[in-house]
């Protein structure tokens, strides 16, 4: 804030703000090795199972038992990809230890980035528009409609499964993307909790010269609340791309069908196809791999903004 | 902000002709305020709509499938309380209430020591965002993709993890299958998923902590322990007591796990309240009973989710 002693003083900050950092460099204690291995130790079983997953995703089925200890395949191979990902013949795929059944892991892949994405991009539309009404319109029975509103935090979702899927049945929506987004595009009452209280901390001052300049609650909203919002609203649009995309039980009830099956769904059913005594386990840890890609590629790309997103959101 | 509602005039001119000629002569405040009563209405449409629809008319109609025989084919027919009823007798059911309770006792107690004891490591070590990164992987990833994994990493014969017991000369076990292990092995597969998350958050709390006690307490000579257990935890107290009960309040919610893993077995060992909730509808096509143990979740649920708002409400001193 101060321009004058500007460099050397946030130099010291951020010495001071690390204080161990600091003192690492200084000396190396053996309680300090210890900690340090206790974290690496963490970091090992939170990578290693991912890496057995690709591992045997790249080897081929027959060899699943005479290899199933070395850190590399003896046999590498793409194989187990391309029969998951509906890229070979049957007759391929059932050579490369496929059941015969017919999967197509692309098209699921599809199927959630359109789940998640639809409920992802107008639910945060959605409920940041009703956040703005709560947070900056006047209107009667604001805070008794809101009340009601953030009250629906208290039912807990499987309550409302069972007589949403009978409402989706009845319209007709079943295997159909509109039944499976339909509860949750609209609203959920955390997002408009969370973003009314962001937009109550936006100073009026910028609002109140454009109404004078004739700009309507449309325009302010659009043009000056949701510009300013970016952080918020990227929050929730990505914990909510998470959520859906982690989502089970729902595009279970309602999307099992090939034409909206979604990857967690997908492979739900692949395992369930695959006979119980001998397992399709090269092929699952494909599938399970293609479910790992898109998250880890979001993570690698916004990963500063996810990690940040969560110390914002996640306390709720 | 309050004020602002309790305002009378917006409320008597309600039913009001909006063009009105009158309202063009009045003052801007008052102009803006009828204005702003149409917009309200029309930005908080989609949010109501989605609210009737989706949350408060199924939660009525659930209350009313708990009081039916419901097969999901035909419709339902009025039963009264005769689920209820059955619900005391069903030993089943208590087995899933025992079941679902060991599960969150295990997993919320494996979670949040580890918890602590990654997010004090961060916390005195490292701010390196990428390692941090790393650690939320898992949570990032589907629960049936976790599930698959663990069961291939954990599978008798060819799992990785039985390599290395039998290399260690512990002998293999089918932890999955096993009636004693299954449940550990479920509590402790959503416990690797989940950790780094937990973590994440009780370390964002550890940062609200100020140097200057850390400082000055290792100038004191205390050590590590002391710290932790003189400044951390009772500076993290609001946090930490915040993040178990959402953290609660999410494993009593187990299910995507057990169905792809145990399938609530062996000898009903897993079969978690969940679980249970989606047999008896969608197995069973028992959906007038699946809502009566649904209602007597969301009760045990909606307790917990009360103690929740207070936490949130005495952790947010802006909130309304």
């Amino acid at each position: 804030m101060t321009p004058t002693p500007t460099p050397a003083p946030t130099e010291d900050a951020r010495r001071k703000a690390s204080p161990l950092v600091k003192s690492a460099r200084r000396k190396i204690s053996p309680g300090r090795i210890a900690a340090w291995t206790l974290l690496c130790g963490a970091l090992f079983v939170t990578v290693f199972p991912f890496y057995w997953m690709v591992r045997t995703a790249l080897t081929p089925a027959a060899d699943i038992y005479s290899d199933s200890t070395g850190l590399i395949p003896d046999h590498p191979t793409m194989i187990n990809f391309l029969r998951v990902l509906g890229l070979t013949s049957q007759a391929e795929a059932r050579a490369a230890g496929g059941s015969g059944a017919h999967v197509d892991f692309l098209r699921y892949l599809l199927n959630s980035v359109v789940y998640s994405g639809l409920i992802a991009v107008l639910q945060t539309l959605f409920c940041a528009m009703a956040g703005y009404a709560f947070a900056r319109l006047r209107f009667p029975g604001r805070d008794a409609v809101f009340g009601v509103l953030i009250a629906a935090l208290m039912v807990p979702p499987i309550f409302t499964v069972l007589p949403n899927f009978v409402l989706v049945k009845n319209l007709g929506w079943l295997n159909t993307f509109a039944g499976m987004v339909a509860p949750s595009v609209l609203m959920t009452p955390f997002a408009v909790f969370f973003l009314r209280q962001f937009f109550l901390s936006i100073p009026r001052d910028v609002e109140e010269a454009a109404t004078l300049d004739g700009v309507g609650s449309w325009g302010i909203f659009w043009r000056i609340v949701m510009p300013m919002s970016r952080g918020p609203l990227i929050t929730i649009g990505l914990t909510t791309t998470v959520w859906s995309w982690k989502d089970y039980l729902w595009p279970l009830l309602t999307g099992r069908e090939e034409e909206t099956r979604v990857l967690t769904v997908a492979l739900g059913i692949f395992q369930q196809q695959s006979p119980n005594t001998q397992p399709d386990w090269t092929g699952l840890m494909a599938g399970s791999t293609l479910s790992v890609l898109p998250v880890l590629v979001l993570l690698i790309v916004l990963g500063r903004r996810l990690v940040e997103s969560l110390n914002f959101t996640g306390i709720k | 902000m309050c004020a602002d509602t309790a305002v009378a005039p917006p409320r008597k001119s309600n039913g009001s002709d909006p063009g009105d000629p009158a309202a063009a002569r009045a003052p801007v405040g008052a102009r803006r305020r009828r204005d702003d009563r149409r917009a309200a209405w029309l930005f908080l449409a989609p949010a109501l709509i989605g609210f009737a629809l989706f949350y408060a008319y199924p939660t009525l109609q659930g209350i009313y499938y708990s009081l039916t025989d419901y097969n999901l084919l035909s419709d339902p027919t009025f039963a009264g309380a005769d689920n209820y009823s059955q619900l005391i007798g069903d030993e089943q059911f208590f087995n899933a209430l025992k079941v679902t309770g060991y599960y969150v006792v295990l997993n919320i107690g494996s979670q949040t020591v580890l918890g602590l004891l990654l997010a004090t490591l961060m916390h005195r070590l490292t701010r390196s965002v990428a390692l941090r990164a790393i650690l939320l992987v898992p949570w990032l990833v589907p629960n049936v993709t976790v599930g698959l994994l663990w069961m291939w990493m954990l599978d008798a014969n060819l799992g990785f993890v039985n390599h290395i017991l039998d290399a260690l000369g512990l002998g293999t076990t089918g932890f999955f299958t096993s009636p004693t292990w299954a449940m550990p092995t479920v509590a402790g597969v959503n416990t690797w998923a989940y950790t780094g998350y937990t973590a994440l958050l009780l370390y964002a709390g550890m940062l609200q902590i100020p140097h200057h006690l850390y400082e000055s307490a290792s100038l004191d000579g205390a050590g590590e322990w002391r710290m932790l257990t003189r400044i951390t935890l009772p500076l993290l107290r609001p946090v930490l007591a915040l993040v178990l009960v959402v953290s609660l309040i999410g494993s009593f919610q187990i299910f995507d796990t057990v169905a792809v893993t145990t399938k609530g077995g062996p000898v009903s060992a897993t079969r978690v309240i969940y679980f249970y909730i989606y047999e008896q509808a969608f197995t069973n096509f028992r959906m007038g009973y699946a809502s009566a143990v649904a209602v007597v979740l969301a009760v045990i649920l909606g307790v917990l989710t009360a103690v929740q708002m207070r936490l949130l409400r005495a952790s947010r001193s802006d909130l309304a």
